[in-house]
């Protein structure tokens, strides 16, 4: 036990730093779900409306794909939880990883750890307490949630089983970022490993869900059984068990891999690196490409095999099911005619939301830099504040860009080959995914602004984010009126493929960024530094 | 460039709080050009404060006084200037992707360019290993990357923050030397410090600052007056009227063992009184600069002294 000597007092210490956000964190969850849950009900009173509109969703592969189906149409609870069940829990997934890396590798990264370790602390004992920590914030979690949607109105044992599918959830991934933390050392690139991980995970339980055949698929992801315990929809208590299993599997080999590696060391030693400087390494610009180009070629890499997999189920879809009550509902989600374009579409838009955060991460990444007493030695030479800034700006907007084209070419390529039109498929799919950069700088412009004028608040970007996803996946169900919706940027790009183009609204959106982003740089150039 | 007659810093009345702390208070600092210039102080004096205010850094506060660095702006004109300075920070943190040799060469060539054979040459005299990545590289290693960056360039003034902070004794007297051969190259030197010999053995002139003031400035003959050396001596036989000696402060006389402090300038007739009692065994410390502080300038407006 002496591995584990002073995991309580880490514990306690961990417990003391999130006495705040972790709360916050959780209760935004519960509320979201709760929310959701007295919104359905009260949109659909009747059975016989809850079952017709569980029964459009299911005949929709677009909706499937993203959310997963309704197993039982009949019980509110899976329509209420549709967009909690499998979205919902890829958010609790992406807290606990956060969690556990920033208790585990960043604090070893950070030096604090080698102070702690010095003291009577067990070898295990750091790591354990990070996943102690995640653990239980995700049974908490579970907890309330569960009785937040008794309270709200809902069946109590598919609440239960709900709760449960999101402990597990939190559970699976904190095991999954204890192992990463072990692999590198950098805390960045083991949270990257993780979310990778958890982004896999998630697809191979959207092609599972939504592919012709490719059921069995939902037992290799962890994603898969969170779905297969199905809240709502038959309760499958049991599958949480494998979820809990891996959990200790992970947790197990995280421990292997730290029993033989040396304090702040990874199981990847870093090799000798150049001992002189290349010749293009000579600007700004170019310091922010090399510090940013490993973080975009792994986005990237993940994005374009998004794109394949999306743009192959799209293919898939156009026969499937084509209802009247089908169309009728993913015409009001979108004004789209055609179930494919309508896939196509909102998965764009979704694929958006995902590059707004990683403009938002790159942007960000000054303010990392500032706080890391980087800054400094850069500006005590020729370089201008604006020069500075714009190295880390350029990334992100070229950045995002690359991420939407990357994504835009390879979902037309595997679209367009299963259609037999891979000129039009490319075509398409391209513009669809540039359309949508205009509302994703201004994400980037928000944390530009923010440096430049608040730095203190520069995450204040990702808080933008969290509401704009809110207000666009829920704002509906929650009942807000259009206004309140349209502070969104993303309310305001075009739906495509497939819908129509007005370039006012993409005009109003760059004009925006660049207001934000002037006043950012200009705010920089008159702040102090630190 | 040396003999040029404008300084090369000029600080008169420099204000700079943040919110409702002081933390430069009315401050001046002279550096004539081609002087190697101790910035001294206790921790939390202003020196770092001061240092980021001159590299544009900072805003001094509206109206307070005046700020020229190189005959310039240092908040309007810092990129420009800052072709001809080089700047060590007191806590250096370099990008851990990077390794030291790439580090040097981008903030050379950000400045504007660097001396190969000097960058050649110090590299094995701070024995540093260019190829490691900054991740791997200890307090000391990363503080040698900065200064030999800050070195190999050909500029002409040096900001140095607590460069030694980091070094083992062997690096310090290597980095004394680097010093000696700036000073004989007619560049100028501002080096912020808390070690009093250090500052000792380097500088030609210093400027002493405690809680945002200056309250000491000039060479260090007329700073004799400030370094005293605590003594504690046995003797064969009990001393007689060292009370009534110049220059001795705080002396007690326990049987054969005396212990007090003495002005430096006074310690040879002191040791001359000593003799006459037969000197067992003696041992003199020089003073910390923080015993130099609590002694000469408390903060209680009474002044005791």
């Amino acid at each position: 036990m002496n591995d584990y000597k002073g995991t309580a007092a880490l514990l306690r210490l961990a417990l003391r730093r999130n006495r705040i956000i972790m709360p916050v964190w959780l209760l935004i969850f519960v509320v979201m779900a709760a929310g959701s849950a007295s919104a359905t009900i009260k949109l659909y009173p009747t059975a016989s409306a809850r079952a017709a509109a569980a029964q459009s969703s299911n005949a929709s592969p677009a909706l499937i794909a993203l959310y997963g189906r309704i197993y039982d149409p009949a019980n509110p609870g899976g329509l209420a939880m549709l967009k909690m069940t499998s979205l919902g829990a890829l958010f609790v997934g992406v807290l606990m990883i956060v969690i556990v890396t920033r208790h585990s590798r960043a604090e070893e990264e950070s030096g604090r750890l080698e102070l702690l370790s010095a003291g009577v602390v067990g070898r295990r004992a750091p790591l354990t307490a990070a996943v102690l920590l995640a653990a239980g914030s995700s049974v908490v979690l579970g907890i309330v949630t569960a009785l937040g949607l008794i309270g709200a109105g809902l069946p109590a044992s598919g609440s239960v089983a709900f709760g449960l599918a999101w402990a597990c959830t939190g559970i699976v991934f904190a095991a999954v970022a204890a192992f990463t933390a072990q692999l590198t050392e950098s805390s960045r690139a083991s949270t990257g490993a993780a979310i990778v991980v958890l982004a896999a995970a998630y697809v191979v339980r959207a092609v599972s869900d939504a592919g012709h055949g490719l059921q069995w698929l939902a037992w290799v992801s962890p994603m898969g059984w969170i779905a297969q315990i199905r809240p709502f929809g038959g309760n499958r208590w049991s599958v949480a068990l494998i979820a809990v299993v891996f959990a200790v599997v992970a947790t197990a080999a995280a421990y292997a891999v730290l029993a033989r590696r040396d304090l702040g060391a990874g199981l990847v030693r870093p090799r000798p690196g150049r001992a002189r400087a290349r010749a293009s390494l000579r600007s700004p610009l170019a310091l922010a490409w090399r510090l940013q180009r490993a973080s975009l070629s792994g986005w990237l890499a993940g994005f374009v095999v998004l794109g394949f997999v999306l743009g192959g189920v799209a293919s898939s879809v156009g026969d499937v099911a084509d209802t009247p009550a089908a169309r009728d509902l993913i015409t009001k989600l979108g004004g789209v005619p055609g179930l494919t374009d309508a896939f196509l579409a909102t998965e764009v838009g979704m694929l958006a939301i995902v590059a707004a955060a990683y403009g938002i991460q790159a942007a960000a990444r000054t303010r990392a830099e500032e706080t890391g007493l980087r800054v400094e030695p850069l500006l005590a030479t020729a370089v201008t504040r604006s020069r500075l800034l714009a190295g880390h700006v350029i990334v992100a907007l070229a950045g995002t860009t690359v991420l939407m084209a990357g994504f835009g070419v390879a979902a037309g390529l595997s679209y367009g080959a299963g259609i037999g039109a891979v000129g039009r498929g490319v075509g398409q799919m391209l513009a669809a995914g540039i359309a949508q950069l205009p509302a994703i700088w201004v994400l980037t412009a928000i944390v530009v602004a923010l440096f430049g004028i608040v730095p203190r608040v520069t995450g204040g970007g990702w808080v933008a984010l969290v509401v704009f996803l809110i207000l666009g996946e829920f704002g509906a169900v929650l009942g807000l009126s259009q206004g309140v919706m349209d502070i969104s940027p993303f309310a305001h790009s075009p739906r495509l493929p497939g819908g129509d183009v007005a370039p006012a609204p993409l005009a109003w959106l760059c004009a925006v960024a660049l207001v934000l982003g002037v006043a950012g740089f200009v705010g920089f150039r008159r702040r102090d530094i630190g | 460039m040396s003999s040029s007659s404008t300084p090369a810093i000029s600080i008169t009345g420099l204000t700079k709080t943040f919110g409702t702390t002081r933390a430069l208070d009315r401050l001046d600092l002279q550096v004539a050009a081609g002087e190697v210039h101790g910035f001294l102080g206790p921790n939390g004096a202003g020196k770092s404060t001061t240092i980021r205010v001159l590299l544009g850094q900072l805003r001094a506060d509206r109206g307070s006084g005046e700020l020229q660095l190189l005959g310039g702006d240092p908040w309007k004109e810092a990129a420009h200037l800052h072709r001809r300075l080089a700047y060590v920070p007191g806590d250096v943190s370099l990008w851990p992707t990077l390794s030291g040799g790439e580090v040097i060469d981008l903030l050379g060539r950000l400045r504007g360019g660097l001396d190969e054979a000097r960058r050649a040459d110090l590299l094995e005299r701070f024995d540093l290993d260019p190829r490691k990545k900054s991740r791997t590289y200890s307090k000391g290693n990363r503080q040698k990357v900065a200064l030999v960056a800050a070195l190999s360039s050909d500029v002409e003034l040096l900001i140095l923050d607590e460069p030694t902070s980091g070094l083992d004794p062997l690096m310090e007297n290597v980095f004394s030397e680097c010093i000696q051969e700036e000073r004989e190259r007619g560049r100028t030197v501002l080096l912020s410090s808390h070690i009093l010999s250090e500052v000792e053995r380097l500088c030609d002139r210093v400027t002493i600052i405690k809680d945002g003031r200056r309250v000491e400035s000039g060479t260090l003959a007329d700073m004799r007056h400030l370094t005293r050396t605590s003594i504690d001596v046995v003797l064969d036989e009990p001393p007689r009227g060292l009370d009534l000696l110049d220059g001795v402060h705080d002396l007690r006389v326990d049987g054969t063992r005396a212990r007090f402090d003495v002005d430096t300038v006074h310690l040879g007739d002191v040791l001359k009184h000593l003799g006459g009692y037969g000197v067992r065994t003696l041992n003199s410390q020089p003073p910390t600069l923080e015993e130099l502080f609590l002694r000469h300038y408390r903060t209680d407006p009474v002044g005791a002294r």
